[in-house]
């Protein structure tokens, strides 16, 4: 039995996380202000999926890992710059917006033809990741609606570990309520996994594969078809920043003891 | 007017969630014309705990098939539901079970979905929804000309809806289940040994430790091993919840000796969880925006830190304490076992 993996892992940029968010109105609905001008990410979610991609791929031979990305081309570059060091893939890049108000739909509808249109794609071998969520829209639909337009019915969401057993079929656990996960075994692929943060930390940066991988990210980018993605049927009546600031009471000088009393007589109050 | 379905799935007890009585009490919000449709092994018992919330019809979708929580099957049974109910707006609760399943529903369905909904509302006939993008860094109220329009409401941002149970006639839809539908098997449920689980859901107070704990102290060591007995006992003294700051389980995942309690599955904010308690005490936690995200939901909250201009603290915690974790909780852990 073949147990090389054809992984497809979608996943796209978001702002830096570390960057100040102001919405504004632009003329096709809320966007970011300075949007193209903001430092980009990899989509944290999404990049666990691509490691994980990457580390199955190593402990399966003969696997191959795609990554297809949705979003602005020329920001697309400048983060591919960075993640294409990490682990070995393929960019199939779509050229179009990558922001959080523009719909699931559209862009699950553009990543699977994509993935669709990857020659000689052996979906009884596929494996689709992607993040659970992402750090922009934050819906956690795109996955299942690719899911679903690629026909695929065995679909995990909120994975933190993938083991692959000796008879091929694979034992995936997913996050669950109350800090639990449920264990499920899937007979074989084609399957879908939304990651949440698994098990993998970020792999070094490899100078050698980033060769490798801008051979092709490159062409890949200048390749990139456009992408019909925007809000279609959505009205956004206000998108805000939350105004809540709270006058803080500063408690200082005062003995841990009598900090410890207060704390406790709080913890106690209905 | 719109037809509103209140989806819900039962629990292994065969009872409703916290949060599915939560979405019929949003749902009855709302008013417009109001149906039911259970998904579970057997849901008469649960259709009959909420016999009097004025729905026209139950649709029950039953059998083993729908005992675990299943992408395949669960959206097979949603989707027929879906259609037997001929809703235009679905309101199902958040649970791990829904999320997995509600845009691979609506899609099916020609709808759309939206997940981590905090509020419904209708006025004039139009339903708006309030969701949070980019991880909880701001709020948009939308409306949807598409149906159905599926929503998943966040736990925890309603009140339940209480009536008195009664009988109610359950309408059972017919699923069609191919052999695909059931190449997955669910096979258990992995949980720390009770003793050991720190995550509680439905705690009173959530406890957020910070990095702060594993770094070096005015003697020049690092108390790890005190900082976990302290977070530890007092975890076990007031049955609270524990979260942690992104920096913290980093530490965790890079393989450093520091808190070994600490998951990934602890982090709140950023790319953790957006827990809701009604009380947060956070300890040794340092950042802006956007690390304090995780406190958006938490309705009283206290902090403790060294740093009087905290970010953590200074106008998002109502009290801020500028001490020493260490001594303040130690003390704060003697007086909760005094009382005990």
């Amino acid at each position: 039995m073949s147990t090389a993996y054809q992984i497809v892992v979608c996943g796209s940029i978001v702002p830096d996380p570390l960057q100040t968010l102001e919405p504004v109105t632009g003329p096709t609905g809320p966007a970011l202000k300075n949007e193209m001008m903001l430092p980009a990410v990899l989509d944290p979610w999404a990049g666990h999926a691509l490691f994980e991609a990457a580390h199955l791929a190593k402990s399966a031979p003969g696997s191959k890992v795609w990554l297809v990305s949705l979003g602005p081309k020329a920001k697309l570059q400048q983060v591919m710059m960075t993640v294409a060091q990490k682990v070995p893939f393929e960019l199939v890049a779509l050229d179009g917006p990558a922001g959080g108000f523009t719909e699931a739909a559209d862009v699950a509808a553009a990543l699977a033809d994509a993935i669709n249109a990857i020659p000689g794609l052996d979906k009884s071998r596929l494996l689709v990741f992607g993040g659970w969520e992402s750090a922009s829209r934050g819906a956690g639909a795109t996955m299942q609606i690719v899911g679903e337009r690629l026909g695929i019915a065995n679909q995990f969401q909120g994975v933190d570990k993938l083991t692959v057993a000796a008879d091929g079929s694979l034992e995936v656990l997913e996050r669950i309520e109350g800090g639990k996960h449920q264990v499920s075994k899937c007979a074989a692929p084609p399957a879908v996994l939304g990651w949440a943060t698994g098990n993998l930390p970020e792999p070094p940066n490899n100078p050698q594969v980033g060769m490798m991988n801008m051979r092709v990210v490159m062409p890949a980018l200048q390749r990139a078809k456009p992408a019909k993605v925007a809000a279609e049927g959505v009205k956004f009546a206000s998108v805000t920043l939350p105004k809540q600031q709270r006058d803080t009471k500063i408690v200082k000088d005062v003995p841990p003891e009598e900090i410890a009393k207060e704390i406790v007589a709080w913890i106690a109050k209905d | 007017m719109e037809t509103i379905l209140v989806l819900a799935h039962t629990e292994t007890d065969g009872s409703l969630a916290k949060a599915a009585l939560e979405a019929l009490g949003a749902a009855k919000t709302l008013g417009g014309a109001l149906v039911v449709g259970l998904v579970g092994e057997n849901v008469q018992a649960a259709a009959n705990s909420i016999a009097s919330c004025g729905a026209a019809k139950f649709f029950g979708a039953t059998g083993s098939d729908f005992s675990h929580a299943r992408y395949a099957t669960d959206a097979a049974a949603a989707e027929a539901i879906c259609k037997a109910a001929g809703a235009t707006v679905v309101i199902a609760p958040a649970t791990s079970r829904w999320n997995r399943v509600l845009a691979g529903v609506a899609h099916r369905l020609g709808g759309r979905a939206d997940a981590h909904v905090t509020a419904i509302t209708a006025a004039n006939g139009v339903v708006s929804v309030n969701r949070w993008y980019y991880r909880q860094r701001m709020e948009a109220v939308l409306q949807r000309t598409q149906r159905p329009w599926v929503i998943a409401l966040e736990a925890g941002c309603y009140e339940t809806w209480k009536g008195s149970a009664g009988s109610a006639t359950v309408e059972a839809v017919a699923v069609s289940l191919t052999d695909a539908c059931k190449q997955t098997t669910v096979t258990g449920i992995r949980a720390p040994a009770a003793d050991q689980q720190t995550i509680r859901p439905d705690a009173k107070l959530l406890l957020v430790a910070g990095a702060g704990w594993t770094k070096t102290q005015p003697d020049g060591k690092n108390h790890t091993g005190d900082a976990e007995k302290l977070i530890l006992g007092f975890l076990r003294l007031t049955q609270a919840s524990l979260g942690s700051s992104k920096s913290l389980v980093d530490l965790s995942g890079e393989g450093q000796a520091v808190l070994p309690f600490m998951s990934h599955l602890h982090q709140i904010g950023q790319t953790g969880a957006t827990p809701r308690h009604p009380k947060g005490l956070s300890t040794c936690c340092h950042g802006e925006e956007p690390h304090t995200v995780g406190w958006r939901f938490v309705n009283e909250r206290r902090a403790i830190d060294l740093n009087p201009n905290c970010g953590w603290a200074r106008g998002k915690a109502d009290v801020l304490y500028v001490a020493d974790a260490f001594a303040v909780m130690a003390k704060v852990n003697e007086l909760l076992a005094a009382k005990k």
